[in-house]
């Protein structure tokens, strides 16, 4: 059976949730073959091999944090020569389309990023996307050379699938040109205890209408009440009420959620791009004339400082 | 010596727009109003100000585009670029990221540059790709996803926001930045600056001009193909109460039927 590459995201070994969606999807192809770059790739390889992946191939070297990107390309090459796989499956984070793009670029293959889902073809995987907003939802194909794609999160349920995950050891050698940008200083991101915005199951977002950073403490309430994430409008960001890294949205994180539910923000073109595929969408909005009722299952004509702490109260009472 | 700095932009239709499919899966451009994609306003903005900073640089900005996209040019001279280039060819059509690097690339290098400069991704594709492909058709350090960027003793550095950590980033000229929304409210061309536009000069080249063959872009030359593209289906109008002292409530039970509680 034809072998798929799944490049490994995580930290310091710690394998996050999308590339366990990554394994599921790629068993549809082939036999997935992880790629971990980094220290602690025998913790990974544990929870790797029970999502399916037959092989760890593994490298760590001290360029793969002291410079951006291209050294990890540089494995991600050596992985792809030892295996000659049938696709290349990566996250679609910042880094991972960057990867992703180089590594397309020299192995002469085409690329497609933000797939939503991926299936075997007749002519090889067949990638869906949702573009312009969402709007529309394309089913695409790579036509020359092997494919990479790159999936968003949330895009598969992860799926147990218990396979060897043996270590092996991947020589890399990272070339003079791939060290071209150095890092100089990394400060790793406060943990705020709540879930990643984009692999949540739950966001509760905040926007214009939640009126100042002093009454954000309302839309974490009611995450924490659902063990959500928080996420913000670029209205509410943009004031400095909230992190940009919050932001959902065209120019910030695209969400796809199992439920998503927006308080105090109208649903400009520019936030549906990034929320418009969740699953559930319920809203909370004073204008019963904004945009965003256009989308939901369920919303709420209403102020949300009474709705918000209302529904807060309810979830905690009927979890006790 | 003067610092060259080239932008790349692209012409895009407008998102508040009914975006749509032509017949050969393409974007409709017809249909829709097109402009200077949002996103690399930021970058124009953000090469302005190493201009600034700097003691002798000259901007020129690049796009690959249709006719209508002198526009974008247009629009970025006019915020202060000092020349332009416009890549026009029909062959172009259908071009997918990779063929558009390869193209950018080629003219980037024609034009000469110590630094390019593009925005974090365009609004229409939302790849975010071609600063990466650009960096790797090049073969100078990429240093992209920059909230923060400063160019001084020929080095860029910058902040990037990853993630789950903050990196500060170093490389020495030429390369390929890119930037992010947070790197600064993009400027208004001002009446002066647009009258100015209209007297800076874009060049024109074509494929020919690049030496790249029809084939190597356009729809033949791409590397992925869209097979089908379906509109959405509209959301069924779902249920809308008004909140009359039980709204919180109601919203509750919603989610407790759909398993959310």
């Amino acid at each position: 059976m034809a072998e798929v590459l799944v490049y490994v995201d995580h930290v310091d070994g710690a394998v996050r949730k999308p590339t366990l969606e990554l394994l599921t999807l790629a068993r549809r192809i082939g036999e997935p073959v992880a790629v971990h770059l980094g220290a602690n790739a025998e913790d990974a390889a544990k929870i790797l091999g029970e999502h399916g992946a037959v092989k760890v191939l593994a490298a760590d070297a001290p360029e793969f944090a002291e410079y951006l990107v291209a050294p990890k390309v540089d494995a991600l090459q050596a992985a792809y020569d030892a295996v000659s796989p049938a696709a290349v499956l990566l996250p679609s984070s910042a880094e991972g389309k960057e990867i992703a793009a180089r590594l397309a670029l020299r192995i002469g293959s085409g690329i497609i990023t933000d797939a939503v889902d991926v299936e075997a073809g007749d002519e090889g995987p067949v990638a869906t996307q949702s573009v312009f907003a969402a709007s529309y939802t394309t089913k695409s194909r790579i036509t020359k050379g092997t494919p990479v794609i790159t999936v968003k999160p949330n895009s598969a349920a992860p799926e147990a699938a218990p396979a060897a995950g043996t270590v092996e050891q991947l020589a890399v050698t990272v070339a003079d040109s791939s060290k071209g940008t150095k890092i100089v200083s990394r400060t790793p991101r406060e943990s705020t205890g709540r879930p990643d915005l984009t692999e949540a199951a739950i966001v509760v977002s905040g926007g214009r209408g939640v009126n100042g950073a002093e009454n954000f403490p309302v839309i974490e309430a009611l995450a924490d009440s659902l063990g959500a994430a928080v996420g913000a409008s670029r209205a509410a960001v943009d004031a400095g009420w909230y992190p940009h890294t919050n932001q959902v949205g065209q120019t910030g994180k695209s969400v796809s959620p199992q439920l998503y539910i927006a308080a105090g923000i109208s649903g400009a073109i520019q936030h549906r791009a990034g929320m418009q595929t969740s699953k559930t969408i319920v809203a909370i909005n004073k204008d019963e004339e904004a945009p965003i009722f256009d989308l939901v299952d369920y919303g709420v004509v209403g102020d949300l400082f009474d709705v918000v702490p209302t529904l807060t109260d309810e979830v905690k009472t009927r979890k006790g | 010596m003067s610092l060259r700095i080239v932008v790349c932009v692209k012409y895009v239709p407008d998102a508040t727009g009914d975006r749509h499919f032509a017949e050969d899966l393409t974007v409709d451009r017809d249909d829709v109003d097109g402009l200077l994609s949002e996103l690399d306003e930021y970058a124009v903005e953000q090469a302005l100000q190493i201009k600034e900073a700097a003691d002798d640089a000259e901007i020129t900005v690049l796009t690959v585009g249709p006719e209508d996209a002198n526009d974008a040019l247009r629009k970025a001279l006019s915020m202060g670029a000092d020349k332009a280039v416009h890549v026009e060819d029909d062959d172009l059509h259908g071009t997918d990221a990779l063929g558009t690097s390869l193209v950018l690339a080629k003219a980037i290098e024609k034009t000469g540059y110590d630094l390019v400069v593009c925005g974090m991704a365009s609004t229409d594709g939302t790849m975010g790709v071609l600063p990466a492909l650009l960096a790797e058709r090049l073969n100078v350090p990429q240093v992209t996803q920059l909230s923060e960027v400063s160019v001084a003793d020929g080095k860029v550095t910058g902040r990037r926001d990853g993630d789950t950590a903050t990196e500060q980033l170093e490389a020495a000229l030429p390369a390929v930045v890119s930037v992010t929304d947070q790197s600064g409210e993009a400027r208004y061309p001002s009446f002066k600056g647009i009258m100015a536009a209209k007297k800076k000069p874009v060049e024109s080249l074509d494929l020919e001009d690049l030496e790249i063959e029809a084939d190597e872009v356009g729809l033949e030359g791409a590397w992925t193909k869209v097979d089908g593209a379906a509109e959405r289906p509209a959301r069924t109008a779902g249920t809308i109460v008004k909140d009359e002292g039980e709204g919180g409530k109601q919203l509750a039970e919603f989610l407790a039927g759909q398993k959310f509680i």
